[in-house]
């Protein structure tokens, strides 16, 4: 061979990408899924959850954020990975306060239907139980901090798409969390609105949308239809 | 509030024009503003935005990522006793409690007429004089229970701690071993010199063939580090010099800044003479904040004999200075790209890697990030040539290593030995007798047990970054591993989830053990959560947080099952404890009104 | 992940295998949705006969194979009855939202729970004046807790409720022997 071929492996299929992309971004363009939950194609990797967490040629890192070279050699569905990212969603879990049947988000929450992909039956370790206030001072916009797993696409958005710089977290291990840019530390003091694109990024169901309440009924959601797995290999092939 | 707010612009202000506005020098400017107001308010935070042109959420990150800072006030004495497991040895709690009792305080309770607060702060680097405290960031280090009623009489006189008599500042810097590195008489602008003479290109043959690498504990080596800065595209380079001495157990970056300070600026010239770079850094650790009058004395010294500021030695465009940084209370800031961040006046969590620093670092430019004794070790090559210094040590460790030796020893404290020497040699210099166990660079790395000792201190056996804890016969291996989780849990940064939420499990874990509670199967559990914060952290810290606890348990295992319940499962909670509440609201005490110890 | 069943099928197929079924802090839901595998009971009956549980009115459980746990621990009553069952059950499962995660009840842990019980009966109207304190009212506890933070747990069936789907799958696949599996679209947390 003159060149060297731009694929990788990923658990033995053959994988091609683009120099500069990420595993994670090659595999999701052939359809392949590889599970992770901070990661937002639109945004800048973020690689703080962990769940993409790949073997390449023999070491351990996160897939959102390595880049793809030609010849890897990338493990990600072992029995050995899968039971580590179950354990790490267990941690998420027990970490916030993810009520699914109280939460308007459920169905369409990334962090429920990862939990479902890797057959999670429950968060095993004992709950932190957080008290973390609700913000409901906006008028369209209420935010759950309980729900929050700190991936941070609300501030990048605000900060690089919607110009805003609306969030930021704060603190430090088990205390950190989302502040927002006002004085009073409330949204309604912005000048955030619904049409920011920071918005609707929320994976999970901490910032959400208020009075469109169960318009979509439950068991009829995004992921009550396809899983996330199968939706990604859809959005590839529509892609192609 | 127009009075308050008038103050603040006041004291705000000058120290605002000192640090030019500049939004990187955050953590500069905090601190400058906690000494004069005590605490950074919520006005304070808003203030400060407004004239930085920051979000207020960013210095509200600072302020709350930081152990030293603070949103709340803390009275006039800010009291906090070092927490490392040989205060603890030393009686550091007994000492807290004293002094709690003799100002009538709670833990972190500021007293009611506001004079004072006390609490507990993660290892200071005192270790071989503790147990040891900081008062308004000035230590106190042989602490007795006399001299915390000393201690507790000036509080109370309301004597400012500047205009305490001098004596309790006092801090030794028992070199117990000295070497190359601390036997050899300094003379201001003789390793500069050296290396000018060898030109850049020259001195950075000198570093590779000394194979000198880095002392922090990774062991990179040092000259290819310089060599990959040197080489990158850029119109800016930065020499940074890790002194964010936090591994607990360790104190000999203190000793080294404290008394070899040439040693350390001249090494971060040389390798901005060798690398192109023009500005340095010292990241000092908040805990060091009483030796910066005195590093700034020297500087101005330094730039005063030519050995600093533009053209050095004559050399047209040799221009090189440095600056101090103070950190502010973070462990996690020694990671380098951690550090890096919290130079630039954020919090210190770290990044992406890669790109690393020597392509990617402060500002976005090529940065070398070496600890303290790796730059002092570069003097040495300067001045007697790589070829020489490589002769020392062990081919892949070469030269002399500073070791911070503490806990069970007749006479802790530093010892300079070549690489190579032995843990058991060690202990017999150090007068240490019937030892049980050895924990070796700090809480991240290594417990070595007796059948461990003939094995030698090298990145090819045990790497270290200095710290060396020696544990006696009585010691209980529990305790010490109890110390560590609780400081992992304290000082994970919190960006990734395994690590964040990793180490409070671990922690919450241990504590259920201490109380009596705990099972085989919490044992089982900590094992579990060591395996995927190894392997699914983002940095060094959250990959090695389980390392030494697990160390523990495999080594030490009696020491836990004496702890251990004998039953299978106990419940998370305790649940006797949780009926408490209801029995206090409804007034009843009788049997149905509790639950036992099951 | 937690222990293996340790009911053998073929030696059980002789005598029928012992349930018992209990709601603790639930709402009974789990068990309507037990009750939602219709027909199918007539094949369970086959193979098990229930203890304890709301249909058969027996007060205590005795010796168990299978105790299906719905709801989470609030109060101490709870507490007993959950430790009766982990005493008497060989394999313990926790069904529902509740007993899986701490559920609808949980959602008070973030309350005081003198403040809570003030409000209800102190400072509302018509109700008197007095947190009630009957030896014979269970105290509640801080905080509410799934059933594994309370005893061991060998199973869980996730969903608020689990369908009549899913708890048959479940349950089938452990009468016959297989390590429970529960997969799209049985797995739902909501």
């Amino acid at each position: 061979m003159s060149e060297i071929a731009n694929t990788f492996t990923l658990d033995g299929q053959i994988v091609q990408f683009t120099p500069g992309q990420t595993i994670l971004e090659a595999a999701l363009d052939a359809g392949l899924y590889i599970p992770h939950l901070c990661f937002n194609p639109e945004l800048k990797p973020h690689g703080s959850c962990k769940l993409c967490t790949v073997i390449v040629n023999g070491r351990s890192g996160s897939a959102c954020t390595i880049k793809a070279m030609p010849g890897q050699e990338v493990q990600s569905s072992t029995p050995e990975l899968d039971g580590r990212r179950r354990l790490q969603l267990q941690m998420i879990f027990v970490e916030g306060n993810h009520f699914c049947p109280g939460c308007e988000k459920s169905g369409n929450c990334k962090l429920q239907a990862v939990a479902y992909d890797l057959e999670m039956l429950n968060p095993h370790f004992p709950h932190f139980f957080p008290e973390r206030p609700i913000d409901a001072s906006h008028p369209d916009v209420m935010i759950d901090f309980n729900r929050c797993i700190l991936c941070e696409q609300c501030v990048q958005t605000s900060r690089d798409v919607d110009g805003k710089n609306i969030f930021a977290l704060a603190g430090r291990g088990m205390k950190s969390h989302l502040v927002i840019n006002s004085p009073s530390g409330k949204l309604g003091d912005t000048d955030f609105a619904l049409t920011d694109k920071a918005a609707h990024v929320c994976p999970v169901g901490a910032i959400l949308e208020k009075r469109v309440g169960y318009a979509k009924p439950i068991g009829e959601r995004k992921y009550d239809e396809q899983t996330i797995r199968e939706q990604i290999a859809a959005d590839a092939e529509g892609g192609l | 509030m127009t009075h308050l707010t008038l103050s603040l612009v006041e004291i705000a202000t000058p120290i605002l024009d000192r640090h030019h506005n500049d939004p990187t020098r955050l953590l500069q400017i905090l601190h400058d503003i906690q000494d004069e107001l005590d605490y950074i308010s919520p006005e304070t935070m808003e203030y400060l935005a407004n004239k930085l042109e920051i979000p207020i959420t960013r210095v509200q990150s600072v302020v709350e990522f930081y152990s030293f800072f603070h949103a709340k006030p803390n009275g006039k004495f800010r009291i906090l006793f070092s927490d490392n497991i040989t205060d603890r040895m030393l009686g550091n709690k007994d000492l807290f409690d004293h002094m709690l009792n003799r100002l009538h305080l709670e833990p972190d309770t500021v007293s009611e007429d506001g004079l004072v607060s006390v609490g507990m702060t993660s290892c200071t680097g005192m270790c071989d004089q503790g147990p040891a405290l900081l008062i308004n960031n000035m230590p106190i280090t042989h602490l007795t229970p006399r001299r915390i009623d000393e201690i507790c009489d000036l509080v109370k006189s309301g004597l400012p701690v500047s205009n305490w008599p001098s004596h309790y500042f006092k801090v030794d810097n028992n070199i117990r071993r000295a070497d190359e590195l601390l036997a050899t008489a300094y003379n201001m602008g003789d390793a500069i010199k050296a290396a000018v003479a060898k030109g850049a290109q020259g001195m950075l043959d000198e570093m590779k063939r000394s194979n000198l690498r880095g002392r922090g504990g990774a062991g990179f080596t040092t000259g290819v580090k310089w060599e990959l800065c040197r080489n990158s595209q850029s119109d800016e380079r930065f020499i940074v010099c890790n002194a964010d001495e936090g591994e607990p157990g360790t104190f000999k970056d203190r000793v080294l800044l404290q008394s070899f300070a040439g040693h350390v600026f001249e090494g971060m010239t040389i390798a901005g003479f060798t690398t192109g770079a023009k500005q340095g850094f010292v990241y000092l650790r908040a805990e060091y904040k009483y030796l910066v009058k005195s590093l700034q004395i020297f500087l101005e010294n330094m730039r005063a004999a030519g050995f600093l500021g533009q053209n050095i030695l004559g050399i047209d465009g040799f221009d090189f200075d440095i600056e101090i940084h103070l950190g502010a209370g973070a462990y996690v800031c020694g990671e380098e790209t951690a550090l890096i961040e919290s130079l630039e006046g954020k919090a210190g969590r770290p990044r992406i890697r890669p790109p690393f620093p020597v392509t990617c670092g402060y500002k976005n430019k090529p940065t070398v990030v070496n600890n303290v004794e790796t730059l002092c070790k570069v003097t040495e090559i300067a001045r007697r040539g790589g070829a020489w210094y490589e002769g020392r040590g062990t081919r892949q460790s070469t030269g002399t290593k500073l070791l911070s030796v503490s806990g069970d020893c007749a006479r802790p404290g530093i010892y300079e030995f070549p690489f190579g020497v032995r843990i058991s040699d060690v202990l017999e210099e150090c007068g240490a007798k019937d030892v049980i166990a050895v924990q070796i660079s700090g809480a991240a790395g290594v417990c070595l047990a007796p059948h461990e000792f003939h094995r030698r201190i090298a990145f090819e056996d045990v790497p270290t970054a200095g710290s060396f804890m020696i544990f006696g016969k009585d010691r209980d291996m529990f305790e010490v591993a109890l110390n560590f989780a609780e400081f992992f849990a304290h000082e994970s940064c919190g960006f990734c989830s395994p690590c964040r939420i990793g180490t409070s499990l671990v922690k919450d874990m241990m504590q259920k053990i201490a109380v009596g509670r705990g099972t085989k199967y919490e044992i089982n559990e900590i094992q579990r959560l060591r395996d995927q914060m190894k392997n699914f952290a983002h940095c060094g810290l959250g990959q090695t947080a389980g390392n030494a606890i697990c160390d523990c348990i495999t080594k030490f295992r009696p020491a836990f099952d004496k702890h251990l319940s004998s039953r299978d499962f106990l419940p998370a909670f305790d649940l006797e404890l949780s009926l408490a509440r209801s029995r206090e609201v409804t007034h009843r005490d009788d049997a149905d009104a509790h639950l036992g110890a099951k | 992940m937690d222990t293996q069943v340790s009911s053998q099928p073929q030696k059980v197929a002789k005598r029928k295998i012992r349930v018992a079924t209990t709601s603790l802090s639930g709402c009974f839901g789990c068990h309507m949705s037990l009750l939602d595998i219709d027909e199918r009971i007539l094949q369970l009956i086959e193979v098990v006969e229930f203890d304890r549980s709301p249909i058969t009115d027996i007060k205590h459980c005795g010796p168990c194979d299978i105790g299906l746990i719905e709801g989470s621990v609030c109060n101490s009553e709870n507490v007993h009855v959950l430790r009766e069952f982990r005493d008497n059950c060989n394999v313990l499962i926790a069904f529902g939202a509740c007993a899986v995660a701490g559920g609808l009840p949980a959602q008070r842990n973030h309350l005081d729970i003198g403040d809570a019980l003030r409000e209800v009966y102190c400072d509302r109207t018509g109700l008197g004046k007095q947190i009630p304190n009957d030896r014979e009212l269970p105290l509640l506890l801080d905080k509410v807790h799934p059933i594994n933070e309370v005893v061991r747990v060998d199973y869980f069936i996730p969903g608020c409720p689990p369908s009549g789907d899913t708890i048959w799958k479940f349950v089938t696949d452990l009468i016959a022997g297989h390590m429970p599996r529960l997969e799209h679209p049985l797995l739902k947390f909501d």
